[in-house]
């Protein structure tokens, strides 16, 4: 448990001393917004009616540019050799990566997002539920690609390669993120949309460190 | 300078020999029937027999087996690509091996993986050195990976620090070591836990003359405590009493068996 503790520490050390790579993944998030706008049109209309999506999407994006760094850097380093050869269980070791990537990202974008949402006109009564959607769905955004970000180490094209992989997964959290975004803009209330991200971020952290887990042995052979 | 493992005495301390010399050895009878090695494997404690190990299609070396008692080293030699490295990945368990078998105090190691990582450290050719982390957090990191915190183990990294002379740049992002003090601070690892055996990938490269003294040094002190290590290089560190074993005569006819 101090093992784990200790991973999840240092990863978010990391994280803060090279707080470059957050800073990026925020600045990207904030300008796939805002690029909407000019692409669209300032109509308040048209603009308030897909700003779910909008923030929705460059969220998952933005989650996707910071996946490379989960494993990349321990895997050229001689890290990852050495993580599994500690007696903490791989799949545990996977799972506190993914918590500190989560802190690291996930996090201050879902706290940016509020802000965001102005820029593209959301109704002011579903800002909240923006933010919560974002809490629930962006761990499961940082567990699913996990699996992805295992299974291309040491392939070529790393980049195109991750994205054709992970964003087919993201799916189902972009599916319910945004729709209970729309659905509080509209008065129905978000609380089944909400109920079922919260349900796939639950079911992504038994899988994903097992699935990444297996693809990191793989990686390693 | 290690000796070869021809020359090894019978009883070396060095406790590291080949199967095939020690089963020659004067007093025993030159051809002896497998019963009679039996025991002799069960006591021992790093005993690999027969290893072959298999890259994508290609079989790196085949029939490679020797054994490591307590005390003992064991120098791997060869040309590049004759597969010193993964025969060290193999024997750390990261690797498995496709034929042979390889046991440790007479039980095979893939039974009981993780405890096998457990009495093993690992120094591969990469370093695992983070260039935003000071040394001692780094040490500090993976002496709290290892396991539970052991009694002492603040002053194990700091004793880890000075026996490679890292005391001065420990406080320092690693981003600003040079290649040689970041293979010091990879070998440092070896001190912040005890384990009985230890695989070292070129330890000595981008060492100079006085760090290598130090790694030479810190070796034999583990040995003399009863430790093992088992390392590949190219420098000639200075070992008493190690075997040799070169792995290019391992290497697989053209066509075996064992390639599709």
């Amino acid at each position: 448990m101090a093992a784990l503790l200790g991973l999840f520490r240092r990863d978010l050390r990391l994280a803060l001393r090279q707080s470059g790579d957050t800073a990026l993944v925020l600045g990207f998030f904030v300008l796939a917004v805002v690029l909407f706008p000019f692409g669209v049109g300032p109509e308040p209309q048209i603009l308030g009616r897909i700003a779910a999506g909008i923030v929705w999407v460059a969220a998952l994006l933005a989650a996707l540019l910071s996946l490379d760094r989960l494993f990349q850097a321990d895997y050229e380093d001689g890290g990852l050799d050495l993580i599994v050869l500690s007696p903490v269980p791989l799949e545990l070791a996977v799972l506190a990566k993914c918590a500190a990537h989560w802190v690291a990202t996930g996090l201050p974008l879902a706290l940016a997002s509020p802000i965001l949402a102005l820029v593209v006109d959301l109704d002011a009564r579903a800002i909240p539920t923006l933010v919560v959607s974002l809490l629930l769905g962006t761990p499961a955004l940082s567990l699913i690609g996990s699996v992805a970000a295992a299974l291309i180490l040491g392939a070529r094209r790393q980049g195109v390669l991750l994205s054709v992989l992970v964003l087919p997964l993201y799916v189902p959290p972009l599916v319910f993120g945004a729709g209970a975004v729309a659905a509080s803009a509209s008065g129905t209330g978000p609380r089944a949309d909400l109920l079922i991200l919260g349900a796939l971020s639950l079911g992504a952290l038994p899988l994903s460190p097992w699935a990444s887990a297996a693809a990191l042995r793989l990686a390693l052979e | 300078m290690y000796r070869p493992a021809a020359k090894a005495a019978p009883d070396s301390p060095s406790g590291a020999a080949f199967l095939p010399e020690r089963r020659a050895e004067p007093h025993r009878p030159v051809a002896p029937a497998p019963e009679l090695v039996a025991p002799q494997l069960i006591a021992a404690d790093l005993v690999a027999e027969d290893l072959a190990c298999r890259r994508g299609a290609r079989l790196v070396f085949a029939g490679v087996s020797f054994r490591l008692d307590t005390g003992g080293a064991l120098v791997l030699t060869g040309a590049n690509g004759s597969g010193k490295s993964s025969l060290l990945r193999l024997v750390a368990g990261l690797l498995a091996p496709a034929a042979g078998r390889l046991s440790w105090g007479g039980a095979p190691v893939g039974r009981d993986l993780a405890g096998h990582h457990a009495r093993l450290h690992y120094v591969g050719h990469q370093d695992a050195v983070k260039p935003v982390m000071t040394p001692r957090e780094t040490l500090v990191f993976w002496a709290a990976l290892g396991g539970p915190q052991l009694p002492g183990a603040a002053s194990a990294v700091e004793n880890a620090l000075a026996a490679f002379a890292l005391d001065a740049v420990a406080d320092w992002p690693c981003r600003w070591l040079s290649a040689g003090q970041r293979r010091r601070l990879a070998l440092a690892r070896l001190l912040v836990r005890p384990a009985p055996l230890w695989l070292l990938d070129e330890p000595a490269s981008a060492l100079d003359a006085d760090s290598q003294a130090r790694l030479e040094e810190v070796i034999t002190a583990h040995r003399a405590a009863g430790g093992r290590v088992l390392l590949a290089t190219h420098a000639a560190i200075a070992l008493d009493n190690a075997a040799g074993l070169t792995l290019d005569t391992f290497a697989p006819a053209v066509d075996t068996d064992l390639i599709d």
